[in-house]
């Protein structure tokens, strides 16, 4: 059936089964690709995608449930938070295989706009729904802290 | 598109309107237009390095980046003896070309046992070194000046009395016509190294943070199926009959196929390819299917190893020392199967054209892949080409010694018909039951002890499947053992006058792999845990007692010194605290860790703090380093706390996703600090090393702390026992 999902602030019209979850839709129709597959029952968090403004993980949520609601992926994150992360990420070489590394930022952005000057403990909680098999856990913690230490300069 | 003359084995610079290519690796480049000369065969050295007019210097890659930091590392190799600046280095997957691209301490292409920063070391270097004598010769021809008056630095080829200057990019069409130099490059002695040892950024970071970076599963093609294969329900099962009726009703699914490994789904993308394997109906046939459960084998080991195997180290008397000893020590240790579990799980992308097969995907031994699919397809290998893909993980689970994998998905490609391209994809649940798992493991270790608590004698029985037997490496095995059975035992670093090592080799029908640091994964669990408890019972320290017994292994008490010193300067061990090290050498390097634990809930360790000294030889790239040794602990801790892959009734696999193949997440992942020794040795692994301390280590902060030595693997079942 064609559904109009609201994706990276532009409509997309998809012609697909309403039970697929977002993330194929993402991957096979739209080849928004930064969105990985990892388990397919949100245990790892590999899919995590931002649906209005919250991260959710795509490999569950029905297409047909995604309809009326702001979907934003890897590839359109752009606000102070998401780019401070990103590039804290990459200051810090957080990724070695770095196919968990869309869903970690993805989370980590929730982190950042819960709580601007998050606790190791506030990041755990935000943060372990997302594996990581590599374990870059303790530089993912490191680039989080560093991201916000970096917002609150720029706002100070 | 200029004409090269390959007549000459010297010759391997291709000059083309483009760049420079130090090499042949035409296949990648067919298709982007920067390249359409002939292949050069007959260089094995020298294939590495493309230049480029706009100044960039590519590195071609030999080992597959999987995470542990392939690309960033050699091309520091290269930029370090080219004398490039960091910013203009990238990095790509090599061709598949076993001449050119061997991994030099396999003989084949391919990347494993931590070889990879190894044994490109001075490969690489060379290849860069002779990349900047060829720049220096080009820019002494265009200055008409005298070689020795030219220097390179940071990207720059400059000419040092007048200052002239050329960019790489500039000097890319003369440096393409000279020849290769004949004689050995000098390379650069050590105090002068600018990048190696230094932490340069690495070259993928920005596209892995961006969701940018393409892995396997990232790849479409128009016209391109996903496939889904229905594979038995237990190890040795085959296909005895399918129903694809109710599949090919479902939109989307294309076709329905049985090939070898079980039965394929096509369909025109994912939702509908596994949707359409759960409306399968598959008859199995399980005559000669593994139907035993995981108890049955553990007690099946158990028994084995009360009677000695065969020999694998007999020094000394052990057996009457053990018989006439004042006291004798005993323990037996049960370790489970253990899954990979990469992020990414097996993907590949293959196309048949009936007189070929291209394919895509993240081949981590590619001599092996391509000789298998071809026989698989019945082509000649040179008739398959492999794309190395970047690939979401491995630790192991890409490097199939028959290729089972790359096999599955060329006979899907090749069940569809030809010119199809299929995307075979795992499910998490192909993955976690799909076998190919560290192997179940038991050891019996006795002790023979004087009234001091002395070690005299130390019998050491191991039970356990082989990962070479009956695979193209069984050339590897040595009189009948199997080296990955009973590494760090046959080789105890211990000094004990009387040893006895013997192996039982396992007949089990579950397929079995190497796993993150092998046979270390239990052996250093085994014998760090057992001496440990052994000093002890002989109230000895465990850091001068094990340095007591360690002998002429100057580099092992280095590390353990180093990482006592760094526990020390935390301050004393908080109340309701314990810590416990470990030091292992594996691969090559030397691994030392303390970790700090309490006791949590559900009677299981938190571990709060790891201290942790490496001793890798040069330290290419410290960052790379310190991120592969913590990645590597958190992989062995994850598997000693949660790990365990069990065969229930009918041999059926009881785990089948992250729910309950449970992995470590980030709030159990303890802090950690790494010192790395300076060192001017030779560089050796860093992938698997950080892997086999921390499991003794946290149980021996265990033991210390609650008085349970844990003997069955993992903690969380290990620590229930009484």
């Amino acid at each position: 059936m064609a559904i109009t999902l609201d994706i990276n602030g532009s409509k997309k019209q998809v012609d697909v089964s309403d039970d697929t979850p977002l993330l194929w839709v993402l991957r096979d129709e739209l080849q928004l690709t930064g969105t990985k597959f990892g388990c397919g029952m949100a245990q790892c968090g590999a899919c995590t995608v931002h649906v209005n403004g919250t991260p959710q993980r795509s490999c569950v949520l029905p297409v047909e449930a995604a309809k009326n609601m702001q979907i934003t992926t890897i590839e359109a994150i752009n606000s102070d938070i998401s780019q401070a992360l990103q590039l804290a990420w990459q200051e810090l070489d957080v990724p070695q295989c770095g196919y968990c590394q869309s869903g970690q930022i993805m989370s980590a952005v929730g982190v950042l706009t819960n709580h601007r000057k998050p606790s190791d403990e506030q990041i755990d909680n935000g943060m372990s729904g997302n594996l990581c098999r590599c374990a870059s856990y303790g530089k993912i913690r490191e680039a989080i802290h560093l991201a916000a230490d970096k917002l609150a300069k720029s706002e100070a | 598109m200029s004409n090269i003359q390959n007549s000459s084995r010297r010759r391997f610079i291709q000059g083309t309107a483009a760049g420079l290519v130090i090499g042949v690796h035409l296949p990648m480049l067919i298709g982007k237009g920067a390249i359409a000369s002939p292949v050069t065969t007959s260089f094995d050295a020298n294939a590495f390095i493309r230049i480029a007019k706009d100044n960039t210097v590519t590195v071609l890659i030999k080992h597959i980046e999987f995470g542990q930091g392939a690309f960033t590392g050699l091309a520091t190799l290269v930029a370090e003896d080219l004398e490039a600046d960091w910013s203009q280095m990238r990095a790509e997957h090599a061709p598949t070309d076993v001449t050119l691209y061997k991994n030099l301490a396999f003989g084949v292409q391919g990347t494993g046992g931590s070889t990879g920063l190894a044994n490109s070391y001075l490969q690489m270097r060379r290849a860069g070194a002779n990349a900047k004598r060829m720049l220096i010769s080009a820019a002494a021809q265009k200055w008409q000046v005298d070689a020795d008056s030219i220097e390179v630095s940071k990207g720059k080829v400059e000419h040092l009395p007048t200052g002239k200057q050329f960019t790489f990019g500039e000097l890319v069409e003369s440096a393409s016509k000279l020849s290769l130099p004949t004689s050995e490059p000098a390379l650069k002695p050590a105090s002068e190294f600018t990048l190696i040892g230094t932490d340069v950024p690495k070259l993928d970071s920005e596209d892995k943070s961006k969701g940018q970076a393409t892995y396997t599963l990232d790849l479409y093609q128009p016209n391109m199926l996903t496939a889904v294969v229905a594979h038995p329900p237990a190890f040795g099962a085959t296909v005895a009959s399918f129903d694809a009726s109710q599949a090919l009703k479902i939109d989307g699914v294309v076709d329905v196929k049985q090939i070898p490994s079980g039965v394929v789904v096509y369909a025109k993308n994912t939702h509908a390819a596994i949707k359409g394997r759960k409306a399968l109906t598959v008859k199995w046939d399980e005559i000669n299917a593994e139907t035993r459960n995981s108890n049955t084998l553990h007690t099946l080991f158990s028994e084995t190893v009360q009677k000695p195997g065969t020999s694998v180290v007999n020094k000394g008397d052990a057996a009457s020392t053990l018989a006439n000893a004042s006291q004798t020590v005993e323990v037996e240790l049960h370790f489970p199967y253990l899954a990979h579990a990469p992020m990414e799980p097996l993907d590949a992308l293959m196309v048949y054209q009936g007189d070929s097969l291209t394919a895509w995907f993240g081949s981590q031994i590619p001599t092996m892949d391509q000789g298998a699919i071809a026989a698989s397809v019945g082509l000649k290998p040179e008739k398959v080409t492999i794309h190395t893909q970047l690939a979401g993980g491995s630790f192991g689970r890409r490097s199939q010694p028959d290729a089972g994998f790359a096999v599955e998905a060329a006979m899907a490609a090749k069940a569809i018909g030809k010119g199809i391209p299929v995307k075979t994809m795992w499910t998490r649940e192909d993955d976690i039951k799909g076998g190919r798992y560290r192997p179940m493991a038991v050891h019996r270790i006795s002790a023979a002890l004087d009234t001091s608590g002395n070690i005299k004698a130390w019998q050491h029985r191991i039970a356990v499947q082989s990962i070479l037997k009956g695979t193209m490496f069984e050339g590897m095995m040595q009189n009948g053992i199997d080296p990955s059975s009973v590494e760090g035992v046959s080789d105890l670093q211990y000094e004990v006058a009387n040893i006895d090592v013997s192996l039982h080799d396992m007949e089990v029908g579950v397929p079995v792999l190497w796993w993150r640091s092998v046979g270390h994964t239990h052996t250093a669990y085994a014998v760090e845990t057992f001496i440990d408890m052994l000093l002890e019972k002989a109230e000895r320290d465990p850091i001068s007692g094990r340095i007591a017994l360690l002998g002429d292994r100057p580099r092992e008490k280095q590390v353990l010194e180093l990482v006592a010193k760094m526990s020390a300067d935390a301050g004393p061990v908080p109340k309701d605290r314990a810590r416990g090290v470990a030091i292992v050498k594996s691969f090559g390097s030397y691994v030392a860790q303390i970790a700090e634990i309490s006791q949590g809930d559900n009677n299981m360790p938190i571990v709060h703090q790891v201290w942790c000294a490496v001793d890798c030889g040069i330290a290419v790239n410290s960052n790379i380093v310190r991120a592969q040794i913590e990645g590597g602990m958190g992989y062995g801790l994850d598997a000693i706390l949660h790990g365990e892959i069990t065969l229930g009734d009918k041999g059926r696999i009881e785990q089948s996703n992250f729910h309950d193949y449970v992995t470590l997440r980030i709030n159990e992942m303890p802090k950690m600090d790494i010192q790395i020794v300076k060192s001017d040795q030779a560089p050796s692994g860093v992938g698997e090393p950080g892997t086999p301390p921390i499991g003794p280590a946290v149980s021996n902060a265990w033991r210390r702390l609650t008085g349970q030595y844990v003997q069955t693997l993992p903690f969380s079942k290990g620590t229930q026992r009484t």
